[in-house]
């Protein structure tokens, strides 16, 4: 589904060239529920940008789902997201004095595939009521808990029904219980509905709930960058621990 | 994406803040509501104004005889006989541009009341339209002579301010009988005073009387004489030089051919007046009416295609200038002031849609993400703003009407409705919107999704 080729991210400050991603190649295949590791600075977050289309490469290939996809333009990639990706974030990013359903809808405007008014809303509120908000349709934000509004911006990921989900943070604004439960939901939607699922995080609590963990430091993969020279998660697990403890690589 | 979702969002986003949407709008509310109010108000003096000029003559045309020329001597302006009332018919029937037409007889003679007397410079023979035309219709004392008096040439007349006061001082005129050359003539109004006019003569020095009986009565002459306005030495020694020369009768209009005269047959007898006073309907329309005289003229008088005119037509140009100038004037004035308070509005509407973008930068970062383009973004917030606009544009409609209908109510200041500035408000309005729109509109269509998302 991803194959990332020799990606390179380089960013410029004036005349100085920070490079952030020096060479990433990994692979994720269909139906994956993969934690993407690493400690702030590490290149993570640029790395999610371009894995999410948010961003383009300075070089290399990124092939999404057999296709091209860090030469597209602005507004194709615009497409993209919309079609194919969704996002959540660490802070929810819910509109606020905005229903949860409306919340919810709001990426449909987008699409290109016209529905009605009525079946946006019909379509929002199956999706909250999967994610157990079926009686919070007409709350907003403000009147949610923060798991009920990260459930809130599940739902709105999964809208447009998304073959991959990125998941930024997904619970560093939760306590751990609601934690739990979020980090749940996406186990169920990958195992259920077959979502390829990329949770980045920098916690280990929550990369222990991905069935593969990459492994990013200093710009580079450092493990775990395909699925067939994947470990068990759990030894990996520890590995990345007594790595980012001693900072030296495997 | 549909238009019509754009909308959609854009109202959300509206409703989601009804207090800032509200505030901005106050400023194209007060905006449009004082340029509609101006505009209302401004016509209305503007009008008035207009109407003020006009009725000192801005409106008037004078149809003048031209000159009469025998053997190489021209008598100059008036001094033939070829305006009749049949001529001040046909203007007022056949020319659409003319509001009214009156026909005049000049005189000049001596006015006895009792024991006293005087000679008023003007002594007009006229009808009712003459008052009309020079704005003159409220009477100060007593009734205008009628149309019926006219035809009858009944012994009537209205005497300006001066000419009662010489002759009356402190009695009522109205009633008595005054002798104009041993005929009696009852006084049956007073004319308002006018005042000099800018030449410094006495416009209230006058009498007017139906022309017919200046004519018949008056004047005393015969149907075809000389006109009254040139002076009585040059008629003579036009007949004289006619009598000397046979043949060099000057002919009232060309000689017809016999076919002509089988087609149209001309009563030999009919009376001649000295001049037509005609208002036009508008200062614009004075050189509509110019040319539809000059055409009714030219064919009554069956004066071939290429020959002089036997008659002249003057305006006052100086007057239309002045009004002209007053107009436009007033026009531009009230457009400044147009301008300038939506300008204000504009820029309020700039500054909210800017600390709006500002303000819901995650918001934008986070519809790009989901899939909006910098176009549906875009878009979204120029219609934002084109939205504010038009509803501020609206009540400010309202307003400015409410406002000037307050005016009009309490300070009995004129004020007209202005269909074209209600056109203009909305139009305008709306051209805000997006003149001062566009600037937020784009900033916020050039975030970077990244960076929009991050923004605390």
């Amino acid at each position: 589904m991803i194959e990332l080729n020799q990606i390179y991210k380089t960013y410029f400050l004036g005349e100085i060239a920070v490079p952030v991603l020096k060479g990433v190649s990994m692979t994720v295949a269909h139906g994956e529920l993969v934690a993407l590791m690493g400690v702030s600075g590490s290149g993570k977050s640029t790395l999610m940008n371009i894995l999410g289309c948010l961003d383009r490469p300075s070089s290399g290939e990124y092939w999404l789902e057999g296709q091209e996809v860090s030469h597209l333009s602005t507004d194709q990639r615009a497409l993209l997201r919309n079609q194919k990706l969704g996002f959540v974030f660490q802070n929810f990013n819910l509109l606020p004095r905005t229903s949860a359903l409306e919340n919810v809808a709001m990426p449909l405007t987008y699409t290109t595939d016209h529905l009605s008014d009525r079946e946006a809303r019909r379509r929002a509120a199956e999706m909250l009521s999967r994610m157990g908000l079926g009686d919070r349709l007409h709350h907003e934000p403000s009147q949610l808990s923060g798991g009920q509004q990260q459930r809130v911006a599940i739902a709105r990921a999964l809208i447009n029904r998304p073959s991959l989900v990125f998941a930024d943070e997904p619970t560093g604004n939760l306590d751990s219980r609601t934690s739990e439960d979020v980090l749940r939901m996406f186990q169920q939607l990958n195992e259920e509905d077959g979502i390829t699922i990329i949770l980045v995080t920098h916690d280990a609590t929550v990369a222990r709930h991905a069935r593969r963990i990459i492994q990013i430091h200093d710009g580079v993969i450092v493990d775990g960058a395909s699925a067939s020279a994947a470990k068990p998660a759990e030894t990996r697990l520890d590995q990345a621990l007594s790595t980012s403890e001693t900072g030296e690589r495997p | 994406m549909k238009i019509y979702r754009t909308v959609k969002t854009a109202m959300t986003g509206l409703r989601r803040n009804p207090m800032r949407a509200m505030l901005t709008t106050l400023g194209i509310i007060i905006g449009v509501g004082a340029v509609i109010a101006m505009m209302e108000i401004g016509e209305g003096s503007s009008s008035a104004i207009q109407k003020s000029i006009a009725s000192m003559g801005a409106n008037v045309l004078l149809v003048v005889p031209g000159t009469a020329a025998a053997s190489g001597v021209t008598f100059g302006s008036g001094s033939r006989t070829t305006l009749t009332p049949e001529d001040c018919e046909a203007i007022l029937r056949d020319c659409p541009a003319v509001r009214t037409a009156a026909p005049i007889v000049r005189a000049r003679t001596q006015v006895v009341y009792g024991n006293r007397n005087w000679v008023p410079p003007t002594m007009l023979g006229t009808t009712f339209a003459f008052l009309d035309v020079r704005d003159w219709t409220n009477l100060s004392e007593g009734e205008p002579f009628s149309d019926r008096d006219v035809l009858n040439a009944n012994k009537v007349c209205l005497l300006g301010q001066t000419l009662v006061k010489e002759l009356f001082q402190e009695e009522s005129p109205i009633g008595k009988e005054i002798r104009i050359k041993n005929v009696l003539f009852r006084v049956v109004g007073v004319l308002s005073p006018k005042g000099a006019n800018m030449m410094g003569s006495d416009q209230d020095d006058i009498l007017l009387a139906p022309w017919t009986t200046i004519k018949y009565r008056v004047t005393g002459s015969p149907l075809t004489t000389a006109n009254q306005s040139t002076s009585s030495g040059s008629s003579s020694s036009l007949n004289t030089l006619s009598n000397v020369y046979p043949g060099g009768q000057p002919e009232l209009y060309p000689e017809r051919s016999a076919v002509q005269a089988a087609n149209n047959p001309m009563p030999i007898r009919f009376a001649n007046i000295d001049q037509i006073l005609v208002a036009a309907r508008s200062s614009e329309q004075i050189p509509a009416a110019i040319q539809q005289i000059t055409e009714v003229l030219r064919e009554r008088h069956r004066i071939q295609p290429g020959e002089p005119e036997d008659f002249t037509i003057r305006d006052m140009t100086e007057m239309t200038r002045t009004l002209t100038s007053t107009t436009t004037l007033m026009t531009n004035l009230l457009l400044f002031v147009a301008m300038i308070s939506l300008v204000v509005g504009g820029v309020g509407i700039m500054n909210i849609m800017l600390v709006s973008v500002t303000e819901r930068t995650r918001e934008i970062g986070l519809r790009m993400a989901v899939g909006a383009r910098a176009r549906d973004i875009l878009r979204q917030f120029l219609i934002e703003a084109v939205v504010l606009c038009l509803v501020g544009g609206a009540l400010g409609i309202l307003l400015g009407h409410g406002g000037s209908y307050l005016v009009w109510v309490f300070l009995k200041w004129p004020v007209e409705t202005s269909p074209t500035a209600i056109a203009a408000a909305v139009l305008v309005s709306a051209a805000v919107g997006i003149a001062f729109g566009f600037y937020p509109a784009w900033k916020a269509s050039r975030l970077d999704p990244i960076e929009a998302l991050r923004y605390e």
